[in-house]
């Protein structure tokens, strides 16, 4: 534990948390930057880890309750970090009624898990999002942050084989 | 900034274009995007430039075309005004060889076909025309005029008086009069400043519109905000974008840069005492952020709970100040208004849902995409003509408006002119625009739960109603589903409509049994058919054990 007073120091070394400070320095490190701040920190870092949570308390003088629960409210933010790759299936109305659980259950079959979970080898994440607003390309899927439309289970499967071959990812 | 000047740049502008024989745009909003128009759009260049046409013909980077369903899109402009679709940069080569001859036949789109032709746009008159990302592109077709017509000759009441004598009802759902919303801010004490918001958290699924506007004419918006922002007496605003959008978010940054560099934001606006700065918040993945007292609560840094109103955000908003909110395409349809005036705008539409509204047709129809079109035109239109009707074959069964909170509608209301009344009047609402069409491959008993699920994980869990409803709602909805549900369920499922309707807090829990009760009144015998024959007709739920006891007794 770190005493209140003073800047707080970020949880590692690592540079990237300048980011992070930039981006609440920016709003003025008030309370209401919260949410922007969170996104700094999933952005840089991929996820949000207890120590992340604490260090943006600390530094916009939030209660750690209140930063915890804004950070498990919205569905954007994950305290959970994600698999190498990361597999978003819309499931919004437009990419249900076109057949999205379908492309769900092809990640399932293939790899064995479900809507948020992350292989064993951490290779892969599967995630829904409500509606990423492709409506008219539906099934839409973003695959590594890439929107894709008019997804088929033969075209999730080709995208999965596609790095099949790498190694593992290391935790 | 003044008018002669902004005139100049819009002539500089236009002179810039002028020597070009040909134009080629490329739409580079996110669906086709998606699509790789990029590629495309780069392909093209590098053609003509390998052809040393660089002087003549201009490969422009332009907004949403609309079909969204045939993209890629390119718009050739010369010889010939062609549309192309599913354009590959295999493609480029072609098209430009075409240029002065005749259009490439096999990926010809053509325009006189309903989807383009039947649409009436204000709102997207800009998308397609213009470079999102160059303001000067905005100022060549008349932008920001609106706005200094308004700071220069007129005061904030006549700029009121004519928002509200165009008849305008808030564009986002509930289709409020949005002079009224204006008026009431405005006459709120402004001691300690004001704000005005436009709520970007399109959280509906099936609805992007507000996305194409944000991404194909941001401008627009700004133009709007900046009108609205003079009415009411506001100096801050600030735009409330999903963060699923980056697209939006990335072209709402420029061109706010863009417009406060060249003096139509920020401070002493064209050279008048006005001032407004907008700034950006993002959202984070919560649907009830799009209510307005949620949105608030999100942009001070907290949960995205409801707030009971009174009192409202017109008289107590963002940090308790007078705050003004409305939907992205209501700002996107202020700066016409106030070019062309409320009575023009009044003269569009039905009596009282005037103008035009813009649609995102998705689903079980051939023509998904964007569509604007006066208010009036029938459903039957819409989905038969302008969607191009329903693939394989297939018979229509419903067409779903309004998102989670709005209702389907069947057959037999499909020439019913589409306004806030009518919609109402048959158990859905307009809603932010989202019309998804279903086909008989779909169960409506499966549609409800789905929505219902929806709710439920979007809940923000401060109120019973909600919090607990959706869930038991969104129960008996699966196990009627799973075809093990009595009449006794369906009779408690009516009862809980009612009760989660009539307590809950905010629109989410207000709205969210509208799906079932819409089904419920139009699709009743699906519901029957579930549990009194264990059956799915569609072929969609999956029923755990077909039971041919109860076959035989009637509801």
């Amino acid at each position: 534990m770190q005493p209140f007073a003073g800047k707080p120091t970020p949880p590692s070394d690592d540079r990237r948390w300048k980011l992070v400070e930039a981006a609440m320095r920016k709003h003025g490190n008030e309370p209401s930057a919260l949410i922007e701040s969170l996104h700094s920190v999933q952005e840089t870092f991929g996820y949000l880890d207890e120590g992340a949570l604490r260090y943006v308390a600390l530094s916009l003088r939030v209660p750690f309750s209140k930063v915890y629960g804004v950070s498990t409210f919205y569905h954007f933010f994950t305290l959970k970090p994600q698999g190498k790759h990361t597999c978003v299936v819309c499931s919004g109305t437009a990419c249900y009624i076109k057949g999205a659980q379908k492309l769900i259950d092809t990640v399932t079959e293939e790899h064995g898990i479900q809507p948020g979970e992350t292989t064993k080898d951490n290779q892969l994440s599967l995630l829904t999002a409500r509606c990423v607003g492709a409506c008219g390309l539906a099934p839409a899927v973003v695959f590594d942050g890439e929107v894709a439309g008019k997804v088929t289970a033969a075209g999730m499967r080709a995208w999965m084989s596609q790095w099949s071959a790498e190694p593992a990812a290391v935790q | 900034m003044n008018l002669d000047e902004l005139q100049e740049i819009a002539e500089q502008q236009r002179e810039a274009e002028a020597p070009f024989e040909h134009r080629v745009q490329v739409c580079v909003a996110a669906s086709c995007l998606s699509s790789r128009s990029d590629q495309v759009k780069n392909a093209l260049e590098a053609d003509v430039k390998a052809r040393g046409l660089e002087h003549r013909c201009k490969v422009k980077g332009v907004g949403c075309m609309g079909l969204c369903a045939a993209g890629p899109l390119v718009e050739a402009r010369g010889k010939h005004r062609t549309m192309y679709q599913n354009v590959t940069p295999e493609d480029a080569a072609a098209i430009v060889e075409s240029l002065d001859k005749e259009p490439v036949e096999r990926l010809v789109l053509p325009l006189e076909m309903p989807f383009f032709a039947g649409q009436k746009k204000i709102v997207l008159e800009n998308s397609g025309e213009i470079d999102p990302e160059k303001i000067e592109d905005y100022i060549r077709v008349g932008g920001y005029e609106s706005l200094i017509k308004a700071l220069t000759t007129m005061s904030p009441l006549e700029v009121i008086e004519e928002v509200r004598k165009s008849g305008l009802r808030g564009r986002g759902g509930a289709g409020y009069p949005t002079g009224l919303k204006w008026s009431t801010v405005q006459k709120a004490s402004s001691e300690d400043g004001k704000f005005v918001i436009c709520n970007a958290d399109e959280g509906d699924p099936g609805a992007f519109m507000d996305r194409s506007v944000l991404e194909s004419d941001p401008h627009r918006v700004l133009e709007g905000m900046a009108i609205a922002a003079y009415a009411v007496g506001a100096n801050r605003g600030y735009i409330y974008v999903r963060a699923e959008y980056p697209l939006a978010v990335k072209r709402l940054k420029d061109a706010i840069r863009q417009a406060e560099r060249l003096g139509v934001l920020g401070n002493d606006i064209c050279d008048t005492t006005f001032s407004l700065r907008i700034e950006i918040r993002l959202g984070a993945g919560a649907f009830v952020c799009g209510e307005e007292t949620a949105l608030i609560a999100s942009i001070e840094g907290n949960r995205g709970q409801p707030r009971p109103r009174p009192p409202y955000p017109a008289q107590s908003g963002l940090w308790g100040k007078p705050t003004l909110i409305n939907n992205v395409e209501t700002y996107a349809n202020i700066a016409p208004i106030i070019r062309n005036g409320g009575g023009w705008f009044a003269g569009i539409g039905t009596e009282k849902s005037k103008g035009t509204k813009v649609f995102a047709l998705a689903g079980r129809v051939r023509n998904t995409g964007l569509i604007e079109v006066p208010m009036g035109i029938t459903l039957r239109e819409i989905v038969f003509q302008l969607g191009g009707g329903i693939p394989e074959e297939r018979k229509f069964k419903a067409v779903q408006t309004g998102g989670p909170s709005g209702g389907c509608v069947p057959e037999r209301y499909l020439d019913m002119p589409v306004d806030y009344e009518s919609l109402a009047s048959v158990g859905s609402i307009m809603g932010s625009g989202g019309m998804i069409v279903m086909d008989e491959s779909s169960c409506m008993v499966d549609v409800a739960k789905f929505f219902m699920d929806f709710c439920r994980t979007e809940s923000c869990g401060k109120c019973v109603p909600c919090r607990v409803g959706t869930v038991h709602m969104h129960e008996l909805l699966s196990k009627i589903s799973r075809g093990e549900a009595e009449w006794t369920d369906l009779e408690l499922l009516e009862r809980l409509c009612e009760m989660v309707r009539s307590t809950s807090l905010c629109g989410l829990g207000q709205s969210a049994p509208n799906p079932v009760a819409s089904t419920l009144k139009y699709f009743r015998h699906e519901y029957a058919q579930h549990i009194r024959e264990r059956l799915c007709d569609a072929g969609v739920c999956t029923i755990s054990q077909p039971s041919e006891e109860l076959a035989g007794v009637e509801l």
